[in-house]
């Protein structure tokens, strides 16, 4: 086995990215961002609903989630329905009893399936983002850009016509996308992508149909990340979620906020054993003075309105022959 | 007549890599580090840049997910952006310089990090040009090709002459060893056979292996045993407590390689902080970077442990044609 001779052509080393889809950004160089009354941090809770179908390709990857067994894995797939029937509604009480109000990232086949969970969302004035129209549909780099495009156009149709909101936010199923995804959510008429994991805050993206912002919804801090991938205890998941907004606020001041994103999966912390460590931390959480629970559009609005950074600015990255 | 040519044109393997020979732990030359330390403490951050679509190495994907993954490319690219710069301040606020792993690229791409590393009297060495290229299928001239990269291009970003080589991603071919060392390199970090430094047998050169770790190494704790942060700063601290136990009798390394990307996440950063604090607040500790722990032992105790060193036996085996003659050529040390 030899390599060809351009294996070590390096086209794209430059200053900057290794593409032009968001520029470099060093975040502690960033100017200040004030959150409504001198909050310090923007607490943003997104739990996600989501229907895997009992026969379901996995295609081109089996999402965390997904069918385990030869079919028909009725255990896999009821214990998913588990959290749209039974957990989302401990997560809604624990949210409830601190007027958390959520972004909820919901498949379009749950808002069809199940109208009266997505009402019960609505009705608690929870923003609605989309994710796609189900586990087995991802976004990923075979699909063709048609394809693509009639897949977020039709989750996005049921979504907004279900839930009387514009729906603005999108999650893609997995955190998986193609190349083009960003460009086709921004025609689509989304204004803020959950998918990326490089920030803590919101930043500007280039798409051909205008500017985009990628939010910072997290991998780390997750259920389904923490309690069934690393199998840590629900003690440990509390602790992550306390030492990680003890962190964050400390870093932050009443004119300089951070965004603390919680992403929730009912199946995995609505589970009777477990819903006390999302409770816990809540209360640590909310105990501070100057958090602000808000909604994924909301901060993206006072980060926008607060930020002298919005847009990407023309002089903003240094010449690229650096 | 070449190895492959001997084995009918299938590249040869071998048994055993023969970079060292034998010493027990407790009967080899004793180690001394400056001012009575008992441990020599190193931590080397891994600055990387992943590149979102490389050209693919038929060895290795760069990508677990299809390109463009995404989550894993923003996931590398967190470190950069936001992990970074938190690991710098808790470093600084515990007195500790990194000995930085270093993919080059990233002096092209990122320079205000590697000033911020150089500004605070940070070691660069070698961790390749990206960690999306691999070594593994080179040919000769093409891994001379990297290497010298990244003698050029740290000399030129930041002034050092390159001592280290962590290779990329941990890929290598057979020839890695000797050619580092060829090159003029000091020291290797890819070998993981001891808590002391040792001789490493290649064919020109004199070069060094400093113990680095796996087991410290957030990259195994967080991505491969997916501990707790809180865990991971518990196997710190007994870790060193068992180090610098042992370093009474001869000196020890103690090696905490770093990823910004996973030890700047913020809910993690505290018990590694903690960790590094309780580590760095001993007396009888030596806060040093990898190259003067491999200048102390190439001075002082090379050549002894090469002395000391005991032959290693010829393995009974399947006779593997055109590999077993060659497991301990290496071997014999200078």
């Amino acid at each position: 086995m030899t390599l060809p001779a351009d294996y070590l052509d390096y086209p794209l080393r430059r200053y900057g990215m290794d593409h032009d889809r968001y520029d470099w950004s060093m975040l502690p160089q960033r100017p200040p961002v004030a959150w409504p009354n001198g909050a310090r941090i923007a607490l943003w809770v997104v739990p996600a609903l989501e229907w895997f179908p009992l026969n379901m390709k996995g295609q081109p990857f089996k999402p965390m989630g997904a069918m385990q067994t030869a079919y028909p894995d009725l255990r896999h797939y009821t214990l998913r329905d588990y959290g749209n029937r039974v957990g989302i509604f401990r997560v809604m009480q624990a949210l409830d009893a601190h007027r958390i109000r959520a972004s909820v990232a919901v498949n379009a086949a749950v808002a069809v399936r199940y109208p009266a969970l997505l009402d019960a969302c609505v009705k608690r004035g929870w923003e609605v983002l989309g994710h796609g129209l189900d586990m087995d549909h991802l976004h990923h780099g075979g699909l063709a850009e048609d394809d693509e495009r009639r897949l977020i156009g039709e989750s996005l149709a049921i979504l907004r016509q279900a839930s009387g909101q514009p729906v603005t936010g999108w999650l893609s199923p997995a955190k998986s996308e193609s190349f083009a995804t960003p460009d086709l959510l921004r025609e689509a008429g989304i204004d803020y992508l959950c998918d990326w994991v490089n920030d803590d805050m919101p930043y500007a993206m280039r798409t051909r149909a205008g500017e985009l912002h990628a939010m910072p919804h997290p991998i780390d801090i997750d259920d389904a990340t923490i309690l069934v991938q690393n199998h840590h205890t629900e003690d440990d998941f509390r602790d992550a979620l306390c030492d990680h907004f003890d962190l964050l606020y400390r870093e932050a001041s009443a004119d300089n906020g951070r965004i603390m994103a919680i992403s929730l999966h009912p199946w995995v912390i609505g589970q009777p054993y477990r819903i006390g460590a999302l409770e816990a931390a809540l209360a640590h959480i909310m105990g501070h003075a100057g958090v602000w629970a808000a909604t994924g559009s909301e901060i993206l609005a006072a980060w926008r309105a607060g930020a002298s950074i919005t847009g990407m600015p023309a002089g903003g990255a240094p010449a690229r022959s650096r | 007549m070449t190895a492959a040519a001997a084995t009918g044109g299938v590249p040869a393997t071998v048994r055993d890599p023969g970079f060292y020979g034998y010493l027990p732990y407790d009967d080899r030359p004793v180690i001394r580090w400056p001012n009575g330390a008992r441990v020599a403490f190193w931590v080397a951050p891994n600055i990387e840049f992943y590149e979102l679509n490389p050209p693919r190495n038929p060895a290795r994907a760069p990508w677990a997910r299809p390109a463009p993954d995404v989550l894993n490319y923003s996931y590398r690219d967190y470190g950069n952006r936001a992990g970074f710069w938190r690991m710098l301040d808790a470093m600084n606020r515990c007195n500790m310089r990194g000995s930085v792993s270093l993919n080059v690229a990233m002096c092209e791409h990122h320079p205000e990090v590697i000033k911020a590393c150089a500004d605070h009297g940070w070691e660069f060495y070698s961790h390749g040009t990206y960690n999306t290229r691999y070594l593994m299928g080179m040919t000769e001239a093409q891994e001379r090709a990297v290497i010298q990269d990244s003698i050029d291009t740290i000399r030129k970003h930041t002034g050092q002459k390159l001592d280290g080589w962590l290779a990329p991603a941990l890929t290598y071919t057979e020839r890695t060893m000797d050619l580092v060392a060829e090159m003029g390199l000091t020291y290797v970090c890819d070998l993981f056979h001891d808590d002391q430094p040792g001789p490493v047998a290649v064919k020109s050169g004199r070069l060094a292996s400093i113990p680095y770790s796996l087991e410290m190494n957030d990259t195994i704790v967080y991505n491969v045993n997916l501990v707790s942060p809180r865990r991971y700063g518990d196997i710190l601290r007994r870790q060193f407590d068992r180090l610098y136990a042992e370093g009474e009798r001869s000196g020890t390394v103690m090696c905490i390689p770093l990823h910004p990307y996973l030890i700047g996440q913020p809910y993690r950063l505290r018990a590694f902080e903690e960790a590094l604090a309780y580590i760095t607040g001993h007396e009888k500790v030596w806060l040093a970077t990898g190259l003067e722990i491999a200048r102390h032992f190439n001075e002082h105790y090379y050549d002894a442990f090469v002395k000391a060193a005991r032959p290693v036996g010829e393995a009974p085996g399947p006779d593997l044609a055109g590999a077993a003659g060659r497991d301990s050529d290496r071997r014999v040390a200078k």
